[in-house]
């Protein structure tokens, strides 16, 4: 659990690598498979989600206080909403193309899972600077998983990194991969590495110490 | 008998082909989340069904006779939001009283529904699709019936995992996607049945 005395750098990169949102507390898949099929795709989607998550944590960090317990979930969801509908109308009118190649996605950062759990878990316990912090952590962690879960997708499947050719006008692209099953795939194999990782890492720690914590 | 043909081929293209998971990544969460057992997937897909059948009818009926009259159309994520978060809660009371068991099977994933993003998808899906009112209700059912079938499949391979020898790593949700991406495969097979 976070403690409160945690400075804001600590509480940002938790949202990177230790509690990274997409490879170690698996939520929002749905974005995570949709917007990767290119690298492009995915940094849109994560600017996107990174200032709809800032801008809800510190809106609900001001207001922890004024919303009641019990209404607090829609209290949430209306704060969220708003935040949404201001990127789709920004992103309509100032990147055209990439709201059309994200499409539905963009309303569906509503039902992010990442946003409402930061909400919930983080800023309607935590002051307004540290809830900012937090939020820009996730975010961009989130945009750093689903970035790098695109590029092996883009590769694979197109030949192509940000739309820069790599590997020369003879490579076969594997179109499977930029395809609905190639999402899953690449998804569950980026998984399995960073569980193989961690595994790794805590094992480490565990032969430096020389104990075993219960 | 030509329009009960496109119903018809409309209904299989909802459950199979544009299948909601499988080609559409829409309900990713509950589908890696409650597949642990056959029976509480298919107690969560009848829920899914029912809340999105449902919420089909009230966020058409909504958008048509209250938002486009008062040009409105931009508020539509967040009425349509407050349609389903309530639907839900009705779903929610009703299993509460009916069935206990699978109450407590659902846990945290029933109040979950509202933000399951299939429910809030399939809404915008009808109105940015342009279906008439009979279209977005057999969208939203049979949609639901393609998910009910989706997960209640997966929960039957997970299943079977239980018993065997899965590698450290693959344990959880990274080989669960990984059978998602091989059953996505399989679904892709339907491609070219209905449009």
């Amino acid at each position: 659990m976070p403690k409160k005395e945690k400075s804001l750098s600590s509480v940002f990169m938790n949202g990177i690598i230790a509690e990274n949102p997409t490879l170690r507390l698996v939520l929002g898949t749905c974005p995570t498979l949709a917007t990767t099929t290119s690298a492009i795709n995915a940094v849109g989607m994560g600017a996107a989600a990174t200032f709809v998550l800032v801008g809800s944590n510190v809106v609900i960090s001001l207001l922890r206080n004024i919303i009641p317990d019990k209404v607090r979930i829609p209290a949430f969801i209306a704060v969220i909403c708003t935040f949404v509908t201001m990127v789709q109308m920004f992103m309509q009118a100032f990147v055209p193309s990439l709201y059309e190649s994200l499409g539905m996605f963009i309303p569906l950062i509503v039902v992010n899972c990442i946003i409402l759990a930061r909400a919930e878990a983080f800023a309607s316990k935590n002051g307004v600077a540290a809830s900012a912090a937090d939020g820009l952590g996730m975010g961009c962690g989130f945009t750093l998983a689903i970035t790098v879960i695109a590029i092996i997708r883009e590769i694979l499947g197109n030949g192509t990194v940000f739309g820069l050719n790599v590997f020369g006008a003879g490579y076969e692209p594997m179109l499977l991969m930029i395809l609905a099953p190639g999402g899953f795939l690449v998804f569950g194999g980026v998984l399995a590495v960073t569980n193989l990782i961690t595994a790794r890492a805590e094992a480490k720690k565990k032969d430096e110490k020389g104990v075993i914590h219960a | 008998m030509n329009e009960i043909g496109k119903i018809l081929l409309f209904m299989v293209s909802c459950v199979l082909t544009n299948n909601y998971i499988f080609s559409r990544f829409l309900g990713c969460c509950p589908f890696l989340g409650v597949s642990n057992k056959v029976e509480t997937a298919a107690g969560m897909g009848v829920a899914v069904t029912f809340v999105m059948a449902i919420a089909s009818l009230f966020t058409k009926l909504l958008y048509d006779l209250v938002l486009v009259p008062l040009s409105l159309e931009y508020l539509n994520t967040i009425s349509f939001i407050i349609v389903i978060a309530s639907l839900v809660q009705l779903v929610e009371m009703f299993i509460k009283k009916t069935s206990p068991s699978l109450y407590r099977a659902l846990g945290i994933y029933l109040p979950l529904i509202t933000t399951n993003c299939a429910v809030l998808g399939v809404t915008i899906l009808n109105i940015n699709s342009g279906y008439n009112l009979f279209y977005s209700i057999l969208n939203g059912t049979f949609g639901a019936l393609g998910f009910l079938l989706a997960i209640v499949l997966m929960a039957g391979v997970r299943e079977r995992l239980e018993t065997s020898k899965v590698p450290q790593c693959l344990k959880g949700f990274s080989g669960s996607l990984i059978i998602a991406g091989l059953m996505a495969v399989a679904f892709m097979g339907f491609s070219g049945l209905g449009k």
